[in-house]
């Protein structure tokens, strides 16, 4: 049944550790950035604001694909030699993604009420303690959800990088495919695995965002 | 050592790249819109028997979205385009492979249940967001169960869901890049082709983005308007 997918198992899996690698870093590199990105988006500077919006509006307007050929083409450039697709790679998720984890912190603040807001200060709190207290565990509390199904999102995309010649795990299914010609339980397989790893991550978010909001 | 690098941003009109491009983009608005139409009917469908009654019901519509929203789109596109014919068992599947354009098929089928998936979730999260006083109250005003449906919970709920629809919209031009990998010649691949013909891929591709972003802005601003129209008060929006 799964004859092919045996007999190339540590090859394919040598592809999942590539994807599993480059998801880690489009994580570390993408949340921060991501959260410097929604900081901007909701500042009242007119510099910082219409810059940063102009950058996440660019980005989220363009297919994932396009802009990993963008850096695959701009990076020889602006390095002067020929690059890895993996750096390439990265470097195209965390300025990708990170736009997508901006939008999310920004609407987990602007989705808290501004009467809670206001109730936070005329029971004598400060900008900072208002800010501490209420404004950061509301918006957190709603965030945390969306942060975590961006990240399975993240897990997902880096597959994309396919088109660059990265040998992650598809890339990796599709060169065993082409020799075996076992298009069935190969790309089950794969399907079967990111099913297996997106529905548990998922799974587990949940729960947490209950219990988060039952803590209360 | 330095930038070495020579643009010619001919390649974006220069014959014949331009008419590549040109078809490449009227490659993507079918794709879009095609599997667009898949994924409204079949996602609504699905959103609405996840809410229904029947319980096997709600079951068969939780197992379509968890399986087609946790399968990257790329591995969904391969499992149809080469492992979909062989489903059909040896005669069947050298009949099917031999159609024309299969793969053009294949991307608009795919992306129309990959995106139906979530059209789905959007409908189900909007059905959810309305409170159950909302029936309550409607009912219990005189309204019978069509009325209220009709003057109370879809007036509310489409409010609700046209914001996430009109991203999904925009997302499934986007997603249809993706229909390159199995040579469907649609905007992203013709860039691609542009490159391996001239060795200038940095324009082509910069003159794909700017074919997305004015497809996108479009829609971006009809959301805004949709958005801004449709605001629920009191919500710590800008301004």
């Amino acid at each position: 049944m799964f004859d092919a997918v045996i007999r190339n198992l540590p090859f394919l899996m040598g592809g999942f550790w590539v994807t599993v690698k480059l998801t880690a870093f489009a994580l570390l590199g993408g949340i921060p950035l991501g959260i410097l990105v929604g900081l901007g988006r909701i500042s009242k500077k007119r510099w910082v604001y219409y810059p940063v919006t102009f950058y996440v509006n660019l980005i989220r307007n363009i297919p994932l694909i396009l802009v990993i050929f963008w850096f695959y083409f701009v990076m020889p450039i602006l390095v002067g030699r020929p690059m890895d697709p993996f750096p390439s790679a990265v470097i195209s998720f965390i300025i990708f993604e990170a736009t997508y984890f901006g939008e999310i912190l920004r609407a987990g603040y602007q989705s808290v009420s501004k009467g809670q807001i206001e109730a936070g200060y005329s029971t004598g709190l400060s900008y900072i303690q208002t800010t501490r207290h209420i404004l950061i565990p509301i918006a957190f509390r709603r965030m945390l959800p969306s942060m975590i199904t961006q990240s399975i999102v993240t897990y997902q995309d880096t597959s994309l990088a396919f088109v660059i010649g990265l040998p992650e795990f598809v890339r990796r299914t599709a060169i065993v495919d082409n020799l075996e010609v076992r298009s069935i339980q190969l790309f089950g397989f794969v399907a079967i695995m990111f099913l297996i790893t997106c529905y548990i991550s998922s799974v587990v978010s949940r729960r947490f965002e209950v219990k988060r909001e039952g803590g209360y | 050592m330095g930038l070495a690098y020579h643009f010619d941003w001919g390649v974006l009109w220069r014959q014949p790249y331009g008419i590549w491009l040109l078809k490449g983009v009227w490659l993507t608005v079918q794709l879009g819109l095609l599997s667009w139409l898949i994924a409204l009917f079949l996602g609504i469908f699905i959103g609405t028997i996840r809410i229904s009654r029947w319980r096997w019901l709600r079951v068969l519509g939780t197992t379509y979205v968890e399986i087609f929203r946790n399968i990257p789109f790329i591995v969904q596109l391969f499992f149809w385009y080469f492992a979909g014919p062989m489903l059909f068992g040896k005669t069947l599947q050298f009949h099917i492979n031999a159609i024309m354009g299969l793969n053009y098929y294949v991307a608009i089928v795919g992306l129309g249940l990959y995106t139906a998936s979530r059209v789905a979730e959007h409908i189900r999260a909007g059905f959810a967001s309305i409170a159950r006083d909302q029936y309550q109250a409607a009912l219990s005003t005189g309204l019978t169960e069509i009325q209220m449906y009709r003057y109370v919970i879809i007036p509310y709920a489409l409010r609700i869901v046209i914001p996430p629809l009109t991203t999904e919209f925009l997302t499934i031009f986007k997603n249809s890049s993706i229909a390159m990998t199995i040579g469907v010649a649609e905007t992203t691949f013709m860039s691609y082709k542009i490159d391996s013909d001239t060795f200038h891929g940095l324009e082509a591709t910069t003159g794909a983005m700017v074919i997305y972003l004015i497809l996108g802005l479009s829609v971006v601003k009809l959301m805004g308007i949709l958005e801004s129209r449709f605001r629920i008060a009191g919500l710590m929006g800008r301004k």
